[in-house]
């Protein structure tokens, strides 16, 4: 009999060892009555299933028990050291001209971020503070109970220690971007659990960045988040993620997003960093006419594994949503992307598209590919398409015919393979910073 | 669109209940007893006579399979099978026939029913009465003639094999694969399992320890079989299991193509069938499958109907093979069934052609497996998808090419049609590539038959119904072509059939 399968009826090693680590740092957790509650549940929901593995369908190409192994104990509180490693590295990962929010091993870091003159209409408070004194719609949209599925975000749930909550009134157009900088220093392996929310009201419009990056001398940390978002109706939310962890770190994030009618939500992911990296997205389109865009890059190489996972849930008729995803692989680097389109019973007029492609510079390499279409209503249009290849000879032929070195010949076919993920990012600052981060990987590629 | 007048009284008349092969044959059965055990493998095993290397191989499987657990990923559902409430073995009796002669009338007739001659003569006739019939009773084209070698499996046995005497001057062994274990058993040791193990899946090795009967086809280097061969399944008893194994050795620079029919009555009762399929070629050999599936699917309720869990899979062990997969499925309640190839030798190929058909309660969770290991292997996967009534179809495909596989290629497109609004299409490929050279393609669709189609159609004075059945058959026509000529006719008669009542 499978020795995985067995385990799964009982508590694995891992999960003991964290239900004992759950208890020893339980009250540096935020948040009583009703969010504890919602911890212990989570806890157990983690403990039933463990880390998940190749038989766990959904994780079937990221099998975390044998690559993760254990879940690292809580990141001590940032000291003053640690702090001024965080400040160092800040100045490179802060976008111009965004306001920014920084966690520094997973705590609020005030002295770091910038909350000066809020716009109208913006109100930022940090996670520690909703789930201690907010009132309880704020803990419904940081604890839908739907969300524990998964055993990374039951994790999530059971540990999260900070993050920062974002409230956008109807109406508010916020002319500055928002940037959440995740900056991991501990000079010790640790674990740092993470949660934000972002409520964008009606008719508002907004510009979220997210960055993880490691200060000089972070060593294999991992990073657990999870961000919650609603977009209002008629709102507009730009998003861009950029995962630069450090080479030995773990990073695993979830994003749950409900889009509302005639909302446009526009989100970019790019994995460049870790040694060993999973995003998730949820989106579920929760009123019709919205209009959703995935788009991602997976840039790996040396050891490196990065898994984007996209759920695209149309519940409701008339939405649209375009998927464009592609990797770029060197040595042996291995990308995996899922992506995941339903179509529910009564959504009909659903538009959904999705491109997945991979380019492999190297033979040792791996590209897994699983495009996924579920649908149960008969008047839709959605397809889907995968390729998968190396590097085409002819047009490389070209470029060093017109004398170009091999290196820099591929490294402008590259641009170009991943340009058509970035262009698809409609706002034109965050798609040069999504250029930025693709071109310091061929830069580093040498 | 509401549905005219005419589509109504049409459908009532048919109703969702048109399954033409349901009748029952009523004939004195040898049974082994009820449920599965040690003992049962061991009965089966004596009442074949076999070797006792097949018996150790046999209980190998059983004691294995004890441990395994059933598979639970496919995007099926059913309540739980209970595997003590079956016949593993059901055999019409009478036996040692020495002609045809001598099988009992009443499975004659059942095949004639079926429209498969078992006579040779009749075999020759059969073929003008072959012609496709329209509606208005008017001929057709003629289907050129052509002969086929049958292979009929009744329940547990084979009951005739035919043109065994010309097969033989050609050098090709075509017989039940019982025979070819007392017969050959050199080359039935020498292939068997070895592409499909016993240990590889839960319905797999259930089968190994269990199987009854089946085809076992072997074309020696450089022949190529001057007929096509065919194999006809039929379920028969109440409460039994069909376990049935077919085993094709293609050696070098041989072709070999190869059909597969099989039908079943119309029971409340759910009916299990586990088949193990193997097929090997050499170098520069080829090997053609092609399946009609056509197992009673149910009622209009759900009730009833056949579990079908095929584990069917290629290997392509040498240079310059091929293996091409083509199936029809229309029929069975539950169809778990992934036609594989392992394209192992250097510049061999696979291909998949399949229409997979589901109305009513039907489940489908069908699709493929290319596993390029070889230099400059190429596959190609067509598959069409067709849903009505409340019924699910997955295509569920995997491609991958492994660290030394070169060059290897793949097309994939797998498309969904979706009629009505109740039913699902669901598409799940894994596309894996562990090579930078190899190229991988894939695309899908899906959609609903448009509009604008069908108004163009019935305004050219179709009716609803044939316009659809017009549309669906443009739609699967890639698929059709690689059909044997006397299948795709069959085939297309059986796709009318299933669409019928789904328009409205």
């Amino acid at each position: 009999m499978n020795v995985a399968l067995a385990k799964t009826d009982t508590k694995t090693d891992t999960s003991r060892a964290l239900g004992e680590a759950f208890a020893n740092v339980r009250e540096r957790l935020p948040g009583t009555g009703a969010v504890a509650e919602a911890r212990q549940r989570a806890l157990e929901a983690f403990e039933r299933q463990g880390l998940p593995h190749r038989r766990v369908e959904d994780w079937k190409y990221t099998d975390l028990r044998t690559a993760m192994r254990e879940v690292l104990p809580l990141a001590a509180a940032p000291d003053e050291a640690a702090a001024s490693r965080a400040a160092a590295i800040l100045k490179s990962a802060a976008v111009k001209g965004a306001r920014q929010l920084v966690l520094v091993d997973g705590v609020y870091a005030p002295q770091l971020s910038n909350l000066g003159k809020l716009e109208k209409g913006l109100a930022v408070r940090t996670l520690r503070d909703a789930l201690e004194t907010g009132g309880e719609a704020v803990r419904n949209q940081l604890l839908p109970p739907k969300q524990s599925a998964d055993p990374m975000v039951a994790l999530n749930t059971a540990m999260m220690t900070d993050g920062v909550v974002i409230e956008i009134s109807e109406g508010a157009e916020l002319a500055q971007a928002i940037q959440i900088i995740h900056i991991a220093s501990g000079a010790s392996p640790a674990a740092m659990f993470t949660r934000s929310l972002l409520r964008v009201g009606n008719k508002a419009k907004v510009t979220l960045i997210e960055s993880f990056v490691a200060a000089e001398g972070a060593k294999s940390y991992q990073a657990h988040d999870a961000l919650v978002v609603s977009v209002g109706s008629h709102a507009r939310l730009d998003h861009v993620r950029l995962m630069e962890d450090a080479r030995d770190a773990f990073n695993i994030s979830t994003a749950f997003v409900t889009v509302g009618a005639h909302a446009h939500f526009n989100t970019f992911n790019l994995t460049a960093g870790g040694q060993l990296s999973r995003y998730q997205a949820f989106v579920t389109f929760g009123g019709e006419h919205a209009r959703v865009e995935t788009n991602g890059v997976n840039l790996l190489n040396g050891t490196q594994h990065g898994d984007t996972t996209l759920f695209l849930d149309h519940a409701v008729p008339n939405g649209a949503s375009r998927e464009v995803f592609r990797a770029v692989l060197d040595d042996r680097g291995h990308s995996v992307f899922q992506g995941r389109i339903i179509v529910r019973p009564d959504a009909q007029k659903t538009d959904a598209k999705m491109m997945t492609r991979a380019l492999l510079l190297s033979d040792e390499a791996e590209a897994d590919n699983k495009p996924e279409l579920e649908i149960f209503a008969d008047d839709v249009t959605c397809g889907h398409g995968a390729t998968t290849g190396a590097l085409d000879q002819s047009l490389l032929f070209y470029l060093r015919a017109r004398g170009l070195p091999e290196k820099e010949a591929q490294a402008l076919l590259i641009e170009a393979f991943v340009g058509e993920a970035i262009e698809s990012i409609v706002d034109d600052d965050l798609r040069d910073i999504a250029v930025g981060a693709a071109r310091r990987w061929l830069a580093a590629r040498g | 669109m509401p549905a005219v007048q005419e589509t109504v009284d049409r459908v009532r008349q048919i109703d969702v209940d048109q399954y033409r092969y349901g009748f029952e044959t009523d004939i004195e059965s040898d049974k082994a007893p009820k449920g599965l055990s040690e003992d049962t493998v061991r009965f089966i095993s004596a009442k074949k006579n076999e070797p006792a290397w097949m018996l150790e191989w046999r209980l190998e499987a059983y004691r294995r399979w004890l441990t395994m657990r059933e598979p639970e990923w496919a995007r099926v559902h059913y309540p739980k099978i209970d595997y003590q409430d079956y016949y593993y073995y059901s055999a019409p009796k009478r036996k040692e026939l020495a002609s045809l002669d001598e099988v009992d009338p009443e499975i004659l007739r059942t095949y004639e029913k079926l429209g498969i001659p078992l006579r040779e003569q009749e075999m020759l006739a059969g073929v003008v009465k072959q012609r496709p019939v329209n509606d208005d009773g008017e001929e057709g084209e003629a289907v050129p003639e052509r002969r086929i070698a049958v292979d009929a499996v009744f329940d547990s046995v084979s009951v005739a094999t035919t043109f065994q005497k010309e097969l033989k001057q050609a050098g090709v062994i075509f017989m039940p694969i019982s025979e070819a274990i007392r017969e050959h058993p050199d080359l039935v040791k020498k292939y068997l399992g070895t592409v499909v193990p016993t240990s590889d899946n839960f319905f797999a090795t259930l089968n190994s320890a269990v199987f009854s009967d089946g085809s076992f086809v072997y074309v020696p280097p450089g022949v190529r079989c001057p007929m096509e061969l065919s194999t006809y399944f039929r379920i028969n008893e109440r409460n039994t299991g069909q376990f049935e194994r077919t085993l094709i050795i293609a050696d070098k620079g041989s072709y070999v193509s190869y059909l597969e029919g099989c039908t079943a009555p119309q029971r409340d009762e759910n009916q299990l069938h586990a088949a193990v399929v193997e097929l090997v070629t050499h170098d520069d050999a080829e090997i053609k499958y092609s399946t009609v599936q056509n197992w009673y699917p149910g009622n209009s309720e759900g009730k009833g109907g056949i579990y079908n869990f095929v584990t069917k899979r290629g290997d392509c062990r040498g240079h310059n093979s091929k293996i091409s997969w083509t199936q029809v499925e229309t029929g069975s309640a539950i169809t778990w069934k992934y036609p594989s190839c392992i394209l192992r030798g250097d510049n061999s190929r696979g291909e998949f052609y399949s229409i997979a058909i589901s109305n009513g309660y039907q489940q489908v969770d069908s699709g493929t497996k290319m596993i390029h290991l070889g230099k400059n292997t190429t596959s190609r996967i067509i598959s069409k998808g067709i849903a009505a009534g409340v019924s699910q179809n997955t295509y569920r495909g995997l491609v991958t090419a492994h660290r030394k596989a070169t060059n290897a290629r793949n097309f994939t497109a797998c498309d969904s049609l979706l009629i009505g609004d109740k039913c699902g299409a669901h598409t799940v490929p894994y596309i894996e590539a562990k090579n930078s050279s190899a190229l991988f393609e894939h695309e899908a669709t899906t959609s609903k038959i448009s509009e604008d189609m069908l108004f163009y159609c019935v305004q050219r004075g179709l009716s609803q119904e044939e316009a659809v059945a017009l549309v669906v058959n443009g739609f699967v026509k890639d698929v059709l072509q690689q059909l044997p000529m006397e299948f795709a006719v069959e085939a297309q008669k059986l796709i009318s059939i299933s669409l019928e009542g789904s328009v409205g």
